[in-house]
């Protein structure tokens, strides 16, 4: 115990002493967590759109006004041909075309149906898909309205309108802010516990200074204590700003408890801590430590969850999935903090965690060699 | 009889196809200055780590102070110091807590570490550097705190890979008189260089080529052998008929 509290102190006093890791525990989360959330919201505003109209009639004045209403569309022009408004498209100033048919009107109340086109530019794919998807919604509305115009009282008709009333359960507003936060601090967490530990250690192989450790009586499992004891903390350090972060600026109060979150994430970085030890045994240069641990973390968080649903992955990815710790972290965060879960709810995630970190520390441990 | 301290026994490191250390024996005499020469690449850091418990040997056998290198070597490390030439302080430390911390990690009592820190800084007139990071120390300076610190929990051997590289002559010359005070204190000093001059200042000395001992005896004896005046003609002799070496 003597020699882990010799080790710790010296482990802390250079911590302590670098400037770049200081910074790293205290700015990065800050900083990432006021920018991120406003920059990574799926929330697609400001599709620039074109009306080509060749109908001008009532009708299609009321479905251009509740269509630029809505707040999603910017209006670039209204220009009198499809030719012209696709060479808005082809010079990237316009996402999507929609053009009314002569006799929209007409058509529309004579045979009761009518045909709209829409063109959609698709090389932002989210921004297409999104913008093509909020015009056809917002069309069906216009459908229905003016179907129930028609046909009142509703009671004679032959088709019944069926009306959809959707609720958002933990998130009422969709606020993809009170979405993200979590997510962002699981892998500002996750960002502590594999990549700066591994750096850490590494740097000693470089100066010099482990092979004294290893030549010094110094057990095997003290030392590896020494070293991941303070990024452990380190790491809990950037959970608690990050939740202060998230608290202050977004007013995000998790809605279960706040140990629960702390429990998980302790044994979480454990399992990080495994990784990034685990990089370290087989990197000799602080550089290769670098890219083998953003090689994984990448992928990590690629396929977390964070910014794409694992549940429109493939069957192989989502295999990947089950043993990325990153993703139950997020998952475990999000549940925690929009939906209120409790112990035994988030128990299966912390189990699995925790597996995966015993598998990766004792793979780290086995390869950590004071004697070659 | 007297002690033998570091026996060694055709102790051979092969890395693949490549030998690098080739059935070596020797013994070391407790109080000993044991000179370990050799060009680069000639295996003698090999030689040492094996000696030091960092790597294991593939062949032959050797005991240090009564330890086997391949079963006891945590053992060993308890009992030896160890300085190598690339260096082995904390640079972001400053010289008190660099000597605190080996200090601790060795196992010494709060009281002990006291006694002992005190004692070295006295030693080494450091009392007006004690709280200045080593970093900022002349390279002299770091490797006599460094040879202080390898002893602070007085090893029963002390080894030193190329301890006086890069330094001035006249650094190198108070780290010798450091290195002479320890061995009338019986530590066994175990130690390689390139500078010959040093050479002459052990008890003996062994040269290395190509992972083999090709002469082993005190400095004299090597000079009247080969019927020459000095041990860098000596060490010429033997090393220009290496294989892998560039001298």
């Amino acid at each position: 115990m003597r020699t882990i509290r010799f080790l710790l102190q010296k482990e802390f006093r250079q911590i302590f002493r670098n400037k770049s890791i200081l910074a790293v525990v205290l700015m990065v989360p800050i900083v990432q967590l006021l920018i991120l959330p406003l920059a990574a919201d799926y929330e697609v505003k400001n599709v620039s759109l074109c009306i080509v109209d060749h109908d001008h009639s009532t009708y299609s004045q009321k479905l251009i006004s509740k269509i630029t209403a809505s707040g999603y569309f910017k209006l670039v022009d209204f220009p009198d041909s499809y030719q012209k408004g696709l060479s808005y498209i082809e010079k990237d100033k316009a996402d999507v075309i929609l053009e009314i048919p002569a006799n929209f009107e007409r058509n529309l109340i004579r045979d009761d149906s009518q045909k709209l086109f829409i063109s959609v530019n698709a090389i932002n794919g989210v921004k297409a898909n999104l913008g093509g998807a909020y015009v056809l919604g917002i069309i069906r509305e216009f459908n229905s309205v003016i179907r129930t115009q028609w046909l009142q009282p509703p009671k004679f008709s032959n088709f019944p309108v069926i009306d959809i009333a959707i609720t958002n359960w933990y998130n009422p507003y969709m606020n993809y802010k009170i979405f993200m936060v979590p997510g962002i601090l699981a892998v500002l967490v996750t960002m502590m516990g594999g990549y700066v530990s591994a750096l850490n250690i590494v740097k000693e192989k470089e100066l010099g200074t482990i092979e004294q450790m290893n030549v010094s009586p110094i057990r095997k499992h003290h030392f590896i204590l020494g070293k991941l004891i303070p990024f452990w903390v380190l790491g809990m350090v950037v959970l608690s700003i990050g939740l202060t972060v998230g608290f202050v600026v977004y007013g995000i109060v998790p809605e279960g408890e706040l140990g629960l979150i702390y429990l998980f994430a302790a044994v979480y970085l454990v399992s990080v801590l495994g990784l990034g030890f685990l990089v370290s045994t087989y990197s000799e240069t602080q550089q290769q430590a670098m890219f083998l641990s953003f090689f994984f973390i990448m992928i990590f968080i690629m396929l977390s969850g964070l910014f794409t649903s694992i549940d429109s992955m493939p069957q192989w990815t989502k295999v990947i999935t089950w043993f990325n710790p990153v993703t139950y972290f997020i998952q475990v965060m999000r549940m925690i903090v929009l939906k209120g879960s409790g112990f035994t709810d988030i128990l299966p995630h912390l189990l699995k965690v925790a597996a995966i970190g015993l598998v990766l520390n004792i793979w780290a441990i086995r390869n950590y060699k004071k004697t070659s | 009889m007297e002690e033998q301290v570091i026996k060694v026994e055709k102790l051979t490191k092969r890395f693949g196809d490549f030998t690098a250390v080739d059935e070596i024996s020797f013994e070391v005499t407790k109080g000993e200055i044991f000179g370990f020469l050799g060009a680069n690449g000639a295996g003698k850091t090999t030689a040492m780590r094996m000696l030091c418990g960092l790597s294991i040997p593939t062949s032959g056998a050797a005991s240090v102070v009564g330890f086997d290198v391949y079963k006891q070597t945590e053992d060993i490390k308890k009992n030896i110091g160890y300085m190598s030439q690339r260096f082995s302080l904390y640079e972001d430390l400053s010289v008190i807590e660099n000597i605190k911390f080996y200090a601790g990690i060795y196992g010494l009592t709060n009281k002990q570490i006291k006694e002992k820190s005190e004692e070295l800084i006295e030693r080494l007139g450091l009392h007006s550097e004690i709280k200045k990071l080593v970093g900022a120390l002349p390279l002299g300076w770091k490797q006599k705190l460094a040879f202080s610190v390898a002893l602070i929990h007085s090893p029963q051997i002390i080894f030193l890979d190329e301890p006086t590289g890069g330094v001035d002559p006249v650094t190198r010359r108070q780290f010798w008189e450091m290195i002479y005070e320890a061995s009338a204190k019986g530590v066994t000093v175990f130690v390689t260089t390139h500078y010959m001059d040093e050479a002459e200042y052990c008890n003996r000395v062994s040269i290395m080529v190509d992972g083999r001992i090709e002469a082993l005896d005190a400095p004299r004896k090597l000079k009247e052998k080969f019927n020459v005046s000095s041990m860098d003609e000596v060490f010429y002799m033997l090393a220009r008929g290496a294989k892998k070496a560039v001298i």
